[in-house]
């Protein structure tokens, strides 16, 4: 295949893109703003089709470029990325009837454009992410990414628990971003650098550490394993915000629930997209170093471990839906970190697990919210109650509903059984026996509370026999979705080509 | 595209057919009667003089991992296959009048065969696992809206239940996958076995373990069988057809086409704990099976112990017992269907299934009356069935294997074996009482109300019946295509 254009030009178009969005809400004349997110869908659409023509091997790069670097993998979480916004706009134009309701406005639709320009310049960060080797970039566009949805969890104004949820939202992250900064400072303080390969370089080869070290005559890693093992902590820390590990996951259940829907499903897909992206680049470096691999896996397992109890066991209970997914998001962390934890002895098999969990993971979620939407805004109110006899309301929902709910559950044929054998293969395979049998006792919680979606839609009388409209388009991504999700259960080669490990090539220092 | 794929494909395309809107009942007979007729012409053209797989087809899903979607049958496979066909019919010409969706009924009774018949087909470890589990969101769906009694509680168990078997399953078929050296890795069932042989007989321990507790999970293992009972006595009837019948035999169908030739090591240093929990099935389960008071629980136990026959076949680990474990598997799927059958026939009609509500119903039904009575002597074992054949085939294996020369005491599988005797008389008390209660004595109140069924019932079960006595007066008619499979898989 040609390649023509350089990667960049993928996130400059989308940064375009969300300023002349923002001009748009500013001057625009007409007061429904709802066809800047159709013409937005259309060229991050268009946008997905060019980056299979962009170039995607690595070159030597120099100056600010080193920052920067674009592989198969990465363009692959690009696509995610630019996927992802796509649903999420769908989402938020079938969420609009809710929106304004909540926003001050003149008339009906002002004020709604940020809503769908945030999620263009979120998406950018994301795909900034996706190419970021270097931790200066790694934090602007894991930052990005966060002020972003600071904005939008608390974008209706006029709902407290939105409001609320934004609140939780700010301080926690702000507090993690602050670990962030501090663990990145003290691998700074240690190696002198903030590239990943140089750091990763640094550490496993000696090195003399700058001056402040060497003054106190501490030379290289020699001694200085606790100082490593500080700065990974904290950093482990701002990211097990982001990925809602636990024991960091205590804002997600509020946050997840007073947020719009849709920024739900983008806070659920994207910031742990991010966050595992980030995480599987930074691990990459720790654990090539012998001194500390064996504490940060110990550390990192009983993260899983405790993030798939706490997680699943507690999704038990719930009663409403987004409280449902948001506990069904950490125990999918869960899985996550369990593939994360066989790194240090099967990277590759480890990878490839993450980079297909995370692939599956955003359909399934994303289809389960966009129904969700639809079906709250008819039935007003998203407990589990409101799904009742769903399959007679509308047999086309509740069939798709249950493609998505097996997918998560991880029933075979559907794409994310694949990503669970994936990840339960690479445990397997690096001998994790303790947490093979917290993730078999997750499991099996986890088919209880998604079949009681299903059991509520197929197994119970309707509330109301209002029968439920889908728009046009919406109808297209839950087919696309639902269709994809069936697809990749039986063939999941289309995923496996593109997240395939190249050869790696050695980086220009 | 072999007769095979369209064995698996029919009823899974047919379900996609009626959930948009065909003719229920009418595609699901159609579609059953060409599954039936595909799998005895592939019987028939099956050159047993060639003998291991055939009708081989392949769709490469994965090159990366050797993933394909490979189907192929040998003897054992095909014997399998035909139950599954056989019993769908049965199971879908017997279903009454659904009042409530009965395109969703439909869809997922197909989707059960099409599901289990795919299990049977694939020689890819990977769809051989993920077809069976295919089968586990509609039985949750079929006796969740259409059960009886406690319905969403046994609902709940059975999926609870299968789910955490096969997870558990999942993990120890991924050691498997994962003991064999990385350049050889396959999901290639049929080039598994000469791979195994390198793998350690630690490992192979501790792989068994995991197929045995998986699969034991979804076959109603002691003590892992509570799932059972409740689930059979409240499924509509199709369901626990379906299930007891042929969904449950895929776990046996594993463990003789995985662990039998692949981990020979391993059933030894476990043998003698897959020994004690199978004369708990058979004794302890039986001595359940004679408290029960309702027919319909009582016959849901009854398939509980009966696993316990097929798993001492298994742990024989000779030609005889492990040919004789299959054949059990085929007549017990055939006699179990029947008795689901006329069960759900008597639910009907009658006002309670409970033993003290029921007697003489053979009187106005004396159609009932016989068919449960052979149905009842197939169960319990009697010649002429294909249960006694296969029975005295188990019997004969696991004391011939457990024989040692010379010695004076009885070895562990001898004594197991004694013990599985007792079973026959077990199941003739249970057996018995019941068909003595309900079918003769002076009629209750309410026994008049069961009438002879309609034809939609009569010829299933005279069809379930006639195989069950072709295999009993004629063994050879399947033990021709089953023996010369096992005797591959353990040769190996």
């Amino acid at each position: 295949m040609q390649q023509i254009l350089p990667a960049i030009s993928l996130e400059v178009t989308v940064l375009i893109l969300g300023v002349l969005m923002l001009f748009a809400e500013a001057f625009a004349k007409s007061a429904d703003r709802s066809h800047m997110a159709r013409y937005a869908i259309a060229v991050l659409a268009a946008l997905i089709g060019f980056s299979f023509f962009t170039q995607s091997a690595p070159t030597e790069l120099t100056g600010y470029w080193k920052f920067y670097s674009v592989d198969a993998t990465a363009l692959f979480f690009k696509r995610i990325a630019l996927g992802t916004t796509i649903v999420v706009l769908v989402m938020a134009l079938e969420y609009r009837h809710v929106l304004q309701k909540y926003i001050p406005g003149v008339e009906a639709g002002q004020g709604t454009g940020e809503f769908y320009s945030l999620p263009v310049f979120i998406c950018a960060g994301l795909m900034f992410m996706a190419s970021a080797v270097d931790f200066i970039l790694i934090f602007v566009a894991l930052e990005l990414v966060t002020i972003g949805f600071y904005v939008l969890v608390a974008y209706m104004r006029r709902n407290m628990q939105s409001l609320e949820a934004g609140v939780k939202y700010l301080i926690l992250g702000a507090l993690s971003t602050g670990f962030l900064v501090y663990g990145i400072t003290w691998i700074f303080g240690l190696t002198g650098e903030t590239h990943l390969d140089a750091i990763k370089h640094a550490l496993t080869t000696g090195f003399t550490a700058p001056s402040a070290i060497a003054e106190k005559g501490l030379g290289g890693l020699q001694g200085n394993e606790a100082a490593l093992l500080f700065g990974i902590v904290l950093i482990l820390i701002a990211l097990g915000f982001k990925i809602a590990a636990a024991p960091f996951q205590l804002w997600v259940p509020d946050v997840y629930q007073g947020a719009p829907t849709p920024v739900t499903a983008f806070l659920s897909v994207g910031s742990k997209a991010a966050g595992f992206i980030v995480l599987v680049r930074v691990l990459d470096v720790f654990l090539a170093v012998p001194a500390v691999a064996g504490k940060v896996t110990a550390l990192l397992a009983i993260m899983a471990a405790a993030t798939l109890l706490y997680g699943n066991l507690t999704a038990l209970t719930q009663d409403n839906l987004k409280r449902l997914f948001a506990y069904s998001s950490i125990a999918h962390a869960g899985y996550l970190l369990m593939a994360i934890v066989a790194m240090s002895v099967q990277p590759a098999l480890a990878k490839e697990a993450v980079s297909f969990y995370l692939a599956g993971y955003l359909l399934m979620t994303l289809l389960s919210f966009l129904i969700l939407i639809i079906v709250a805004r008819h039935s007003r109110g998203d407990e589990l109650h409101h799904f009742n006899g769903l399959a007679k309301r509308s047999p086309f929902l509740a069939f798709a509903m249950t493609i998505a709910i097996a997918s998560l559950a991880g029933v075979p044929l559907t794409v994310g059984f694949i990503g669970k054998f994936l990840v339960f293969k690479a445990a397997i395979a690096s001998g994790h026996w303790a947490l093979i049998c917290i993730a078999i006792v997750a499991v099996a919680a986890g088919f209880y509370y998604y079949i009681r979606v299903i059991a509520a839609m197929y197994w119970q009388q309707p509330n109301e026999s209002a029968p439920i409209v889908i728009a046009p388009l919406s109808r297209l991504a839950i087919l696309i979705l639902g269709g994809a999700i069936l697809f990749l259960g039986v063939y999941p080669k289309p995923i496996l080509s593109q997240i395939k490990e190249p050869p790696q090539a050695p980086r220009q220092q | 595209m072999s007769a095979l794929n369209l064995i698996v494909l029919l009823p899974i395309l047919n379900a996609i057919v009626v959930m948009l809107g065909a003719p229920a009942r009418k595609s699901a007979l159609l579609s059953s009667w060409a599954q039936l007729a595909l799998s005895i012409l592939a019987l028939l053209n099956y050159d047993r003089t060639l003998g291991g797989y055939q009708f081989k087809t392949t769709l490469h899903v994965a090159p990366e991992w050797n993933l394909n979607l490979f189907m192929g049958a040998d003897g054992l496979s095909l014997v399998m296959l035909f139950l599954t066909a056989l019993v769908t019919l049965a199971a879908v010409w017997v279903t009454p009048k659904i009042e409530k969706r009965e395109n969703l009924f439909y869809a997922c009774v197909l989707l059960i065969s099409g599901g289990a018949a795919g299990a049977f087909a694939s020689l890819d470890l990977f769809f051989f696992y993920a077809f069976h589990e295919l089968a586990l969101v509609p039985t949750f769906l079929l006796i969740g809206i259409w059960g009886s009694g406690e319905r969403q509680l046994a609902a709940w168990k059975i999926t609870i239940y299968l789910a955490i078997g096969s997870i558990i399953l999942l993990v120890g078929l991924t050691k498997l996958y994962l003991a064999i050296p990385v350049a050889a890795r396959t999901f290639d069932m049929t080039k598994l076995p000469a791979l195994a042989k390198g793998i350690s007989a630690a490992d192979q321990a501790s792989i068994y373990i995991w197929l045995l507790v998986g699969f034991g999970v979804l076959i109603s293992l002691f003590p892992f069988h509570s799932w059972a009972a409740p689930a059979y006595a409240s499924a509509p009837t199709p369901a626990a057809m379906l299930h007891a019948g042929v969904l449950k035999k895929f776990g046996l169908y594993g463990l003789i086409r995985l662990a039998v030739p692949m981990l020979p090591e391993g059933a030894k240093h476990w043998a003698t704990l897959l020994l004690v929990l199978l004369v708990c099935n058979i004794l302890y389960i039986g001595l359940v099976t004679i408290a029960q008071k309702r027919l319909d629980t009582m016959l849901g136990y009854s398939s509980v112990m009966h696993m316990g026959y097929i798993f001492l076949g298994i742990a024989a680990g000779n030609v005889i017992g492990v040919s004789g474990a299959a054949m059990l598997m085929l007549a017990h799927g055939l006699s179990i269907a029947a008795l689901f059958a006329m069960c759900g026939t008597l639910r009907q009609s009658s006002p309670s299934l409970a033993f003290t509500s029921m007697g003489g119903v053979a009187k106005h039904a004396p159609f009932l009356g016989y068919a449960f009575g052979m149905a009842a002597f197939a169960s319990i074992g009697l010649p002429g069935f294909a249960n006694f054949a296969s029975e005295m085939m188990v019997f004969f294996g696991s004391f011939k294997t457990g024989a040692t020369p010379g010695a004076l005491t009885f070895s562990g599988l001898q004594i197991a074996t004694i013990c599985g005797l007792w079973g026959v008389v077990i199941s003739a008390v249970y057996m018995l009482r019941a068909y003595r209660k309900i079918f003769q004595g002076e009629p209750l109140v309410g026994s008049e109300l069961v009438k002879d069924p309609s034809c939609c019932v009569r010829w299933p079960v005279i069809l379930l019946l006639a195989a069950l006595m072709l295999g009993g007066l004629w063994p050879k008619s399947f033990l021709n295509f089953i023996q010369p499979s096992v005797e591959a898989l353990i040769a190996k």
